[in-house]
């Protein structure tokens, strides 16, 4: 057992500098107000103990110009620090648009990931340094939480919804990945290992690992042997919206409100394909939440996702 | 010391036997009813926190199971909060002192008074029922789609006593909200009442309007549980985020159930022993006000990371920063109260001195999970768990031993042992210290909270942590031990031991059954406490 005594976890995303220096302040603040507060509680405690002979002449139990200034200070101080922590979370808020996409997936207890070639891995996540990742995180069973502590992240993977969390290693090295909300009984057990490698040494280990489908191949195949194309596909006879480019467009609704097709969206169609019918088509399609898991849902939404991408010019 | 300090109509005299006490409806004797049955939950919940404890001394889960741990911390959570904070203050000191600081007879429905401790026995004991039986493992905060459909332990069992025991939760809230209206003695206006009345008021507001969002979404998860009934479920068109609202919706302001009595108490130990008026009256009672009304607005801090629109977040974070306010400005008004005062240093004081360093610091951590992207990384860490036991435990447990030590010769007629008080008083500030101020490191190292087994880097600080749980048990026993001895054998106490503003040290102690032998007149604010020199 190691007996050395840590103080700070390591910096190891691009986040880690920005969320350490607020904390900072934040203890800078903190202690240097608990100092001021103990200091004058200890001074009066002694100066001002029973049988003191000490000055208490002029004694007031009130003063509105003091009142009004401590509550002056507190609310700006306050909304100062909320602004500082509030600017840096909205803007780790959108993953750029380069980054390596990594579907996960929590469950009882374990973490599943597959890289966007197809290598699939279990409680270990590799990743280059230097390059921005986003994580999408999806839950098979209850809600667990992607956490991160040398990379300053986390987010829960929820389930019914896909929710996503970036980051940019900056340092090689093993991380720990915990799950951070409780989720039963191994919670505890439900840990892995992040690992950051330079990118040459990243490509190699997904070379070395490669063979497996790519995410969004195997969404296509499962598309055609679920029967997907046989309404959606091009030359297809019954009516059904086309995906081609659908991804991240607006879609009107037959209840006259417009949709973004965003992840969550896709999600929803396949699943409840009632909740969101599309203007000028009919409530026809059946749901596919029986039929599928969660590791399949994410191969066909990488495929759906993989439609819009090839139109770009 | 004159004969009628101890009238033989003290209102232990009314009756000895069982019936005296089980069908009383004196506020005093249900406020005792209340006091035994605390205490025992709360020797519960604490030889808990100590076996945990005991098994986070080292990395390894080596003393108990994955599964048993899980139950500890579950149950230790739901005793503590519901079965011991949130009634802890109101029910005990509560119901003996507003009638008393009131100038009344007692409360506006004695009977209600007694019927709620009912309910609180019935439902604590139902889930004390669902502990023996096999526990429940999902935490105190219950969170779905784990509570509703994957947990296999004694969830529905548990979650209905705490819906039975939030019935006598606003039930005394209720009684609360109308004696304070309905039974103020003449001249006693609101702004002439003690700070420990006006947060009681505040206290029982909170009570009334949270607590049925609770009942509410305790049923909906027995519901899912026993019909399948799709709220949480997501695979039948739920949303498991939406218990998280439900619960936060009541659990955040029933954080400030758990804090607004202590600083009542405090408000009234710090100018008796300063000899001096609380600083900034208005202010304090006026930020107890905003705490119960802000405190409802800020829920969805609880849930920065949780999958809520990152807008959302940013506005529930300004509200926690808001909400702040308040409790800035009552520490500074209970600091500038010593000022200038005659301070002695009696038991409640050390109690009320220590309640003051542990609420500042974690209320200025409370700043730190506020702030959106250092939350990000603290949520569901140690950081947490220390937050809120330096609000809960070195808060509001502490102001609630300082009360219970200021107010026993009233409730009692008998002083204790004021030596062995103040080594407790003590030993409990540094037992908490030591017990919690490692986590506050632990959180922000990425440790996990509700983890059963942990990396051994982790190891120095739990080990202290661990080694100051012992600490605190110890100044936590003390009192049990010295304050039962005074209950037999301590010297009796005269009605004003402290020399004490305010109603309730107008009357004997103990105090006779209906309180005062006349309805007093109230000619002056609270706090009423003159130069020494102008005493003699």
């Amino acid at each position: 057992m190691s007996w050395s005594i840590p103080f700070m976890p390591e910096q190891a995303s691009n986040f880690a500098p920005g969320v350490d220096l607020l904390f900072y302040a934040l203890l800078a603040f903190s202690f240097g107000l608990g100092l001021v507060l103990t200091f004058l509680v200890v001074r009066y405690s002694a100066r001002y103990r029973a049988g003191s002979r000490a000055d208490r002449s002029g004694r007031r139990a009130r003063s509105l110009r003091l009142e009004i200034a401590w509550t002056a200070a507190t609310v700006a101080i306050a909304f100062g620090l909320f602004a500082w922590g509030a600017v840096l979370f909205v803007d780790r808020n959108k993953a750029p648009a380069d980054a390596i996409e990594i579907a996960a997936i929590g469950k009882q207890w374990m973490w599943k990931f597959r890289h966007p070639g197809g290598q699939r891995e279990i409680n270990e996540l590799h990743v280059p340094v230097g390059q921005p990742v986003v994580v999408s995180l999806a839950s098979q069973d209850v809600i667990h939480s992607f956490f991160v502590p040398a990379f300053r992240v986390k987010q829960d993977a929820v389930p019914g919804r896909t929710t996503r969390v970036w980051f940019t290693a900056t340092k090689p090295g093993r991380y720990h990945l915990f799950c951070a909300e409780y989720c039963g009984t191994q919670h505890s057990g439900m840990r892995g290992q992040v690992i950051a490698m330079q990118p040459e040494r990243y490509a190699a280990w997904l070379e070395a690992r490669s063979g497996g489908e790519p995410l969004a191949a195997a969404g296509e195949r499962l598309f055609r042997s679920l029967g997907c194309s046989g309404c959606h596909g091009a030359e297809s006879r019954i009516p059904a919206p086309s995906l081609e480019g659908l991804y991240r467009r607006p879609v009107p609704l037959a209840s006259r409100r417009t949709v973004i097709a965003d992840e969550a969206y896709l999600r929803d169609s396949i699943l409840q394909p009632q909740k969101h019918i599309v203007a000028g088509y009919g409530a026809v399609m059946p749901s596919y939440d029986e039929l599928i898991d969660e590791d399949e849902l994410q191969m066909i939404v990488a495929y759906i996702k993989s439609l819009a991408e090839d139109r770009e010019p | 010391m004159s004969a009628d300090t101890y009238p033989p109509q003290s209102y232990f005299a009314a009756g000895y036997g069982p019936r005296a006490w089980f069908l009383t409806t004196d506020h005093k004797r249900v406020a005792w009813l209340y006091l035994v049955a605390l205490t025992a939950f709360f020797f519960i919940g604490g030889a808990m926190a100590v076996v945990m404890r005991l098994e986070l001394a080292t990395p390894q889960g080596d003393v108990l199971t994955a599964d048993v741990y899980n139950r500890m911390f579950s149950i230790h959570g739901i005793i503590m909060v519901w079965f011991f904070l949130v009634p802890s203050i109101p029910a005990t000191l509560g119901n003996f002192l507003l009638p008393l600081m009131l100038g009344a007879k007692d409360l506006a429905f004695p009977r209600l008074n007694l019927a709620s401790w009912y309910v609180f026995a019935f439902g604590s004991l139902f889930t004390l029922f669902a502990v023996i039986a096999g526990g429940v493992d999902t935490g105190w905060t219950f969170y779905t789609p784990l509570s509703s459909l994957y947990s296999d332990s004694y969830v529905s069992a548990a979650a209905f006593g705490v819906f039975i025991v939030g019935f006598s939760t606003i039930m005394t809230g209720i009684n609360f909200i109308v004696s304070v209206h309905k039974l103020r003695a003449p001249g006693l206006t609101w702004f002439r009442l003690p700070i420990f009345v006006w947060t009681m008021y505040a206290t029982a507001l909170v009570m009334v309007l949270a607590t049925p969002v609770l009942a509410a979404s305790l049923i909906l998860i027995v519901l899912e549980r026993v019909f399948g009934i799709g709220v949480f479920n997501p695979e039948l068109g739920g949303d498991p985020l939406l218990f998280q609202h439900l619960f936060w919706f009541y659990s955040h302001p029933a954080v400030y159930i758990m804090i607004l009595p202590g600083m009542g108490v405090v408000s009234e130990i710090l100018p008796c022993f300063a000899r001096r008026p609380l600083f900034g009256y208005r202010a304090v009672a006026l930020s107890s006000m905003a705490i119960a009304v802000f405190g409802f607005l800020v829920w969805g801090h609880h849930m920065f990371v949780s999958g809520q629109s990152a807008y959302a977040g940013v506005v529930f974070s300004f509200l926690s920063f808001l909400v702040a306010i308040p409790s800035a400005i009552k520490v500074f008004n209970w600091t500038l109260t010593l000022r200038k005062g005659h301070i002695t240093f009696d038991t409640p004081m050390l109690y009320a001195l220590g309640f003051l360093g542990l609420f500042t610091f974690g209320g200025l951590a409370g700043l730190f999970v506020a702030s959106l992207a250092v939350d990000v990384h603290l949520h569901d860490t140690y950081f947490v768990v220390a937050h809120f036991h330096y609000i809960m435990v070195g808060g509001m447990v502490t102001a609630y031993m300082g009360g219970l030590h200021f107010w026993w010769p009233k409730m009692t007629g008998r002083m204790y042992s004021e030596l062995w008080g103040r080594i407790a008083a003590v030993t409990t500030f540094i037992g908490f210290n030591l017990t919690f101020f490692p986590q506050y490191v632990l959180g922000y190292l990425g440790m996990p909270r509700r983890y059963h087994a942990y990396p051994a880097e982790f190891a120095f600080w739990h080990v202290l942590s661990s080694t100051g749980a012992v600490v605190l048990a110890i100044g936590y026993v003390m009192p049990f031990f010295y304050l039962g001895w005074s209950l037999l054998r301590g010297s009796a106490a005269p009605a004003n031991p402290w020399r004490a503003s305010g109603l309730e040290w107008q009357t004997a102690s103990p105090p006779p059954q209906h309180n005062f032998a006349r309805t007093p007149t109230v000619t002056e604010g609270p706090y009423a406490y003159p130069e020494p020199e102008d005493e003699r």
